[in-house]
């Protein structure tokens, strides 16, 4: 069930794990290149959970699987089975569009539309009909915009460009953006790459804020990012899953060789 | 190391083969330089001597020369039993009544041969102006009062300088009693030039002094309205299916393959596709602007695609991903970020699509639009004739006032291209945006 944007419940992090996404055996390939191999990984309900490993490793092809951005590449083919609370979501019965919506997707380059601030956050729920008159909408736009924390650095000009604003603003409008869906899970593709130590420090803030609502996955190229913010971290090497588990552990305790070589600094 | 380009101890940056190697490079950019001046400035010179003698040559067709005559609205000739019977006025004599203000300013000319070249110094238009005037006021009959009269196309070149004094008169197109004639009206003031406002409103004419070019703007605004509301639409959405929806596939190359031969398909090919299709298989009016349009409109939509798709194309997919990311479907973030981001792009192609096709004229010959039509066009339906082809035209009568308003009509065509050019700059203007 999704949930309303004005009942924030308690932390829910005491609860025992709950698995939300379950990949099983995914396979990968754009034309005849295999980008991800065998993948068997659980993704953790309400946690951060961090894709880590070096470049054209599989981590953003990986991620862009969940919600089937992957759909959009004409050559890519996927096999296996992805399940989001059991329901395979490659399966027949399922509408990407839906999926979409659930699933909301933050990507490496601030992407906000040239359009207003307001009608950047309004357009999901436009779309997906969550509103039915403008005070419900401008309640959503309000809301989403306060959950990613922007809300005090554009109330007083919701109406001009979302283009206008700086790149960590952009970065934070385009959570805001993907949080109006009221979407479960959050991918985020390398969201901090684009941005200055601040802003970065900002939406790390605020991924860490948003954790007790959504379950957030984040590909990030920065270790010490994924062991600032994230709960579980997983590796992937050559397309390759190697290793996942508690981020603490991980990092102190590596079981694998490459996770060891990686983290070290040995390669990547 | 004080200077930069002392040559030092042989080594590296220092060495003479590097200095020696700058200084060549240095002379191979300001040859290029100078190349491209010199190109762009061989380029402005052959359009300013282009421009000039367009100018030079119709600037003369937007003045007309005007011949003062004292005009006796006799009863005798117009209303002779005196009921100012509307329709006898509209029928009766007018070319008697400047006939005979003409014989009573030059009573010496007696000779039937003579009379008729005195005659024909004013225009065969000046009849209808008179029957105009008598209609609107049927108190004019009986007065006489000063008219001013159209001149012909003979005394209009003779007036504005085309037609040479100095040459033998059997060389010459006005003969000296009629240049004789002239200078006595001249001396008298009886001959002006007044804005030539006809040419803007009159159709085309056998006359050179009474043929304007406003049939060919509505024959052209009617061919450009059909080929705008047929080429546009499916020019852009062909854009869209191929660019956001087709797969690529052997097919859909095979499409763009032939999207990209169509552009450059010559116009007459098209001309006769649109004479084989539009005449003789669906038997549409011939001459009309809706032939026309049809033809254009198959001339100018892969021009559209192309530019459409490319403006679509330069669009960022970040914004793509943006609002499928939200659950947007494939048609949502074409029509609600992809278009409008693209439509300057897209506009400005479109129009200078259309600028082709306005200039155009060798596929409307196929299609019978080379007609001579006197009439303005009252729709696109009717039959019609477009600028170029009236250019074309034009320049192909014998009478030397065509030269004039052949170069007059080319002016006026420039003037719209470039109207519909700078709208194009105009709106890429406008509505671009910056990422």
């Amino acid at each position: 069930m999704l949930m309303s944007a004005d009942d924030i419940t308690e932390p829910q992090n005491d609860r025992p794990e709950e698995i939300i996404i379950s990949t099983r055996n995914v396979d990968v390939f754009y034309g005849d290149n295999q980008a991800l191999k065998k993948v068997n990984l659980d993704i953790p309900k309400n946690l951060i959970t961090s894709l880590i490993g070096p470049s054209g490793c599989g981590k953003s092809t990986y991620l862009r699987c969940l919600n089937r951005m992957n759909d959009t590449v004409e050559s890519c083919r996927v096999t296996g089975e992805i399940l989001l609370d059991g329901i395979d979501i490659y399966g027949p019965r399922v509408d990407e569009v839906l999926l979409r919506a659930r699933v909301g997707m933050v990507f490496q380059k601030p992407n906000p539309f040239p359009k207003s601030i307001y009608d950047n956050v309004a357009y999901g729920p436009r779309i997906h009909g969550l509103a039915t008159n403008k005070d419900e909408l401008d309640h959503i736009v309000l809301t989403s915009l306060e959950r990613a924390g922007l809300i005090k650095e554009v109330q007083d000009r919701l109406h001009s460009s979302g283009t206008g604003l700086s790149g960590g603003q952009q970065q934070r409008l385009c959570i805001a953006r993907a949080l109006a869906v009221r979407p479960d899970i959050i991918l985020m593709d390398e969201p901090c790459s684009a941005l200055d130590p601040i802003a970065t420090a900002k939406v790390e803030e605020l991924i860490e804020e948003l954790k007790e609502n959504y379950t957030i996955i984040i590909v990030t190229h920065s270790m010490q990012q994924a062991a600032r913010i994230s709960q579980k971290t997983a590796f992937f090497h050559m397309g390759e899953f190697v290793e996942s588990g508690e981020t603490e552990k991980l990092f102190t305790s590596p079981s694998d060789e490459r996770t060891q070589g990686y983290i070290t600094g040995r390669f990547g | 190391m004080t200077d930069l380009n002392e040559t030092g101890d042989g080594t590296g940056w220092q060495s003479d083969k590097f200095i020696a190697n700058l200084a060549k490079r240095k002379r191979s950019e300001n040859r290029f330089r100078r190349l491209g001046l010199c190109a762009i400035l061989l380029a402005l010179t052959l359009l300013a001597i282009l421009l000039f003698s367009i100018f030079s040559k119709g600037y003369s067709a937007f003045i007309q020369t005007y011949v003062t005559l004292d005009i006796t609205f006799s009863e005798s000739v117009l209303d002779k039993d005196g009921h100012r019977d509307p329709a006898k006025l509209r029928s009766a004599n007018y070319s008697k009544l400047v006939q005979n203000a003409l014989r009573e300013k030059f009573p010496d000319v007696k000779e039937r041969q003579n009379l008729r070249t005195l005659f024909g110094l004013v225009s065969k238009e000046s009849t209808s102006t008179l029957r105009e005037m008598v209609m609107n006021d049927p108190g004019l009959v009986g007065k006489t009062v000063p008219v001013e009269l159209l001149a012909s196309d003979d005394v209009d070149m003779v007036n504005k300088g085309y037609i040479e004094r100095d040459l033998p008169e059997i060389d010459r197109r006005v003969k000296n009693n009629e240049l004789d004639w002239l200078d006595v009206l001249e001396s008298e003031g009886a001959i002006a030039f007044h804005f030539n406002s006809a040419f803007f409103t009159n159709g085309d004419s056998r006359e050179p002094e009474k043929a304007g070019i406003a049939g060919a703007m509505v024959g052209s605004f009617y061919t450009l309205l059909i080929v705008i509301a047929i080429s546009f639409p499916i020019g852009v959405m062909s854009a869209i299916y191929l660019e956001e929806f087709a797969p690529r596939n052997k097919f859909n190359d095979l499409i763009e393959v032939n999207i990209n031969n169509l552009a450059a398909v010559p116009s007459i090919v098209f001309g006769l596709l649109g004479l084989a299709i539009f005449l003789n298989i669906a038997h549409l009016p011939r001459s009309a602007p809706v032939v026309g349009g049809l033809t254009l409109a198959l001339m100018t939509l892969p021009t559209i695609i192309i530019a459409a798709r490319a403006a679509l194309r330069a669009v960022p997919d970040s914004i793509r991903q943006a609002a499928l990311g939200l659950g947007a479907s494939n048609q949502q973030a074409a029509f609600h970020h992809v278009l409008p981001l693209a439509m300057p792009g897209i506009l400005t192609g479109t129009i200078i699509g259309l600028s082709q096709a306005l200039g155009e004229t060798a596929p409307l010959l196929m299609i019978g639009m080379v007609a001579f039509i006197a009439d303005i066009p009252g729709g696109a339906f009717d039959p019609a004739t477009v600028m170029p082809v009236q250019i074309f035209l034009w320049a192909d009568s014998p009478e030397r006032a065509f030269v004039e308003k052949t170069s007059g009509a080319i002016m006026v065509l420039l003037g719209f291209l470039i109207l519909m050019n700078a709208l194009a700059i105009f709106l890429r203007k406008k509505f671009e945006r910056r990422w």
